[in-house]
């Protein structure tokens, strides 16, 4: 069972560093991401209206999180009428509660899973598990991260940081009937993966899932996924349990359209994924259940700033084109959301208490790719900054930058400022104490020079 | 025309030369250029590390000290994005701070942008017999949009052979204080962005940024390459008289 992302040690430039150093997951960060972005970027580029379709799924991601109190009711309302039934989880806990209580309800104690960020979100493997209940990961690279023992580091691609020859060992460790002489072969790994997971659905009468979208005018789900294994979730089980984040509406049938386009070419870089499965309540053999989720979600609603990154569809496209995410990886950011994303997801949701989370908003350069490529045109850099201001600061650097401020505030300060380091400029060592040395441990120091340039401007234009 | 200089308080402390050198160019090419001596700084630096308060007074700053003025000029994309791009978003709707930044921001120019949208000018008579590579930087690229502006110009310059930067759209690592609060992320990133450098087999890299070049020439001059960086605004301000 993977282990808890909660309470993870460090804080994201300590993490990063540590994973800066590790070549190999540098290189398959980067094999890996340079590969989506590339496909990422022809199939947006086929599109002629791309930037009307980005403005058309940021307007109705607002409208919709504007009215969500009256469009969550809405879809409470078709979906009891189709036959499901409707839960609402304030937190983790009530939410994790609610699945261990229907699970047990059924007598089963083994549940398998298609992907969902929310149940990682809220530890649901850990919670179950805790109550005898033991759930499967039926998503190729969930599987691998779960019998590796590991955390997911990427929205889309879990296992993005391991390739395939530690995909091979962890195959022939975890999975009790691997053929013997398993290839690294991607086909021979997807294959014993494939026989593994067979018997498993078969088996099982209990699945649990999330959801990509939900309509609210008919109730209906909508899960993309390319492998299969969520169709054999949805349809197999006789019991079906949907956790699904509040923040996961859209109002109508119709705008399902845009998001359709939208998501597959800014997540997996294709036209179209290969399975859609939509349900709506409860059909002829199986028990429907839909968990809606707030864990603070609804706290991020009030935020005028940050509400935005409740629009988030989860394409991953923004960690992909992120090069501090290319070279930090998915763990640093000791979250199911990493990147971009979770840089300004995580420490809304759960505050900025801990030196992690305090650490996220800062784990940008604010070059501004992740905006750009956002195909719901999610503002992360200015939300990065607003969240920098709400975020608690060292004393030391609050009294810097209270200095600077003070010298900047003023211009002849400033020329004060600057005539005296131009007098000191050959005491100056190249290597520098303190937090300077973090920028010349790597980096020479400009020389400072005789004369500011606005102490020439003075000399030359006002003699 | 008359023009306001905004030096910015990078150029004015580390890089007078960017300075001097945006004054020649634009004179040559016809301009009355002024240096308003109250001008400090444009509080990227605060507003972007989370001191809000701070940066806000330094906004308010600019707005008096440039109010009044047809056009200023930045050599520097990063800090012309910030008053065009992040001052509205510092003031309350409706508010003396926010009609102040609505007057002056539309006008304040990163310096490739005025001289071929204001100007009207792609080859303003340089002369510069080097092999150059351009970083864009991404406030230039993606804050301004700037595009092409400062490569067409480059081109124009004589003597000047462009090569084009592999991975050029890629952040550098900078990224103000980012450099010093994720050290390990921003050396990656400048190691990789060097390498690039490097590869074009560029005497010069120059990019319309000196803060980010100052991250990128640190670690060149570490690594003992011997390749320059320069402000876009001296190759410009270069002529045959000054080599
Ligand atoms: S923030 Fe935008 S780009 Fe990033 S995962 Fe969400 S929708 Fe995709």
């Amino acid at each position: 069972m993977s282990a808890t992302f909660l309470g993870m040690p460090g804080n994201f430039p300590k993490n990063a560093a540590k994973a800066v150093h590790n070549s190999q997951l540098r290189y398959n960060l980067r094999k890996a991401t340079h590969t989506i972005r590339g496909k990422r970027a022809n199939v947006v580029g086929e599109l002629p209206d791309w930037q009307e379709l980005r403005a058309a799924g940021k307007a109705i991601k607002d409208h919709t999180l504007r009215n969500l109190d009256r469009y969550l009711i809405q879809l409470e309302e078709a979906v009891t009428r189709a036959g499901g039934t409707v839960h609402w989880a304030r937190d983790a806990a009530e939410a994790n509660a609610i699945v261990a209580g229907l699970v047990k309800a059924t007598g089963e104690t083994e549940v398998v899973k298609v992907k969902s960020m929310a149940t990682q979100e809220i530890e649901l493997n850990q919670a179950l598990a805790e109550q005898g209940i033991t759930a499967y990961e039926t998503d190729l690279a969930e599987l691998i991260v779960q019998l590796g023992d590991d955390f997911p580091s990427h929205i889309l691609v879990p296992a993005i940081h391991r390739n395939r020859s530690e995909i091979r060992e962890i195959f022939l460790e975890k999975m009790p009937k691997v053929p013997p002489h398993l290839t690294d072969d991607p086909p021979a790994l997807a294959e014993a993966a494939r026989l593994h997971l067979r018997e498993r659905f078969l088996k099982s009468k209990v699945a649990i899932s999330g959801a990509n979208f939900m309509v609210a005018e008919t109730g209906t789900l909508v899960v993309l996924e390319s492998e299969g294994n969520g169709r054999m979730c949805l349809t197999l089980p006789e019991t079906l349990i949907s956790v699904v984040g509040i923040e996961k509406l859209l109002p109508s049938w119709r705008d399902l359209e845009v998001f359709l386009q939208l998501l597959p070419r800014s997540s997996t870089g294709e036209r179209m994924n290969p399975y859609t499965s939509m349900w709506t309540g409860a059909v002829e053999g199986q028990d429907f259940h839909l968990v809606l989720l707030d864990n603070g979600r609804t706290d991020v609603l009030a935020d005028e700033v940050g509400r935005q990154a409740l629009r988030c569809i989860r394409c991953s496209a923004c960690l992909n084109v992120c090069p501090v995410y290319e070279r930090a990886g998915g763990h640093a950011y000791g979250s199911v959301y990493p990147g971009p994303i979770g840089a300004i997801l995580t420490p809304q949701l759960r505050g900025m208490s801990s030196d992690l989370d305090a650490s996220l908003p800062f784990a940008s350069s604010l070059c501004g790719a992740c905006y750009e490529v956002c195909p719901v045109a999610i503002d992360i850099p200015e939300v990065l900054v607003d969240l920098r201001a709400k975020a608690p600061h060292a004393a030391a650097e609050r009294a810097g930058m209270k200095v600077a401020g003070w010298i900047l505030n003023d211009h002849e300060r400033l020329a004060k400022a600057q005539r005296a380091a131009s007098r000191l400029r050959g005491l100056i060592p190249k290597r520098l104490p303190g937090p300077m040395s973090a920028w010349t441990d790597t980096r020479d120091m400009p020389e400072i020079p005789e004369e500011s340039f606005r102490d020439w401007w003075e000399r030359n234009e006002r003699a | 025309m008359r023009v306001a200089l905004f030096i910015t308080c990078v150029n004015d402390t580390l890089f007078p030369g960017t300075g001097r050198a945006v004054v020649s160019l634009l004179r040559r090419l016809g301009c009355d250029v002024d240096f308003p001596a109250a001008q400090t700084c444009c509080g990227q630096m605060h507003v972007n590390t989370g001191y809000r308060e701070e940066g806000v007074r330094l906004a308010r700053h600019f707005t008096e000290v440039f109010a009044g003025y047809d056009a200023v000029v930045a050599p520097s994309g990063s800090c012309a994005a910030m008053v065009r791009e992040q001052y509205p978003k510092l003031a309350r709707p409706g508010s003396r701070g926010a009609a102040a930044i609505a007057e002056v921001a539309p006008k304040v120019y990163e310096l490739s942008e005025f001289l071929i949208d204001v100007l009207k000018v792609e080859d303003v008579g340089a002369y510069f017999p080097h092999r150059v590579t351009y970083h864009p930087t991404c406030h230039s690229l993606r804050g301004l949009h700037l595009g092409d502006r400062p490569t067409r110009l480059l081109k124009n310059v004589r003597g000047l052979e462009l090569v084009p930067l592999p991975g050029s759209e890629e952040c550098c690592g900078f990224g103000g204080t980012f450099a010093v609060k994720n050290p390990a992320v921003s050396a990656a990133m400048g190691a990789d962005k060097t390498r690039n450098i490097l590869d074009t087999g560029a005497e010069v890299l120059c990019a319309a940024d000196n803060s980010c070049l100052m991250h990128i020439g640190g670690t060149l001059s570490r690594q003992k390459t011997g390749v320059r960086t320069m402000h876009l605004a001296e190759i410009l301000a270069s002529t045959e008289e000054a080599q």
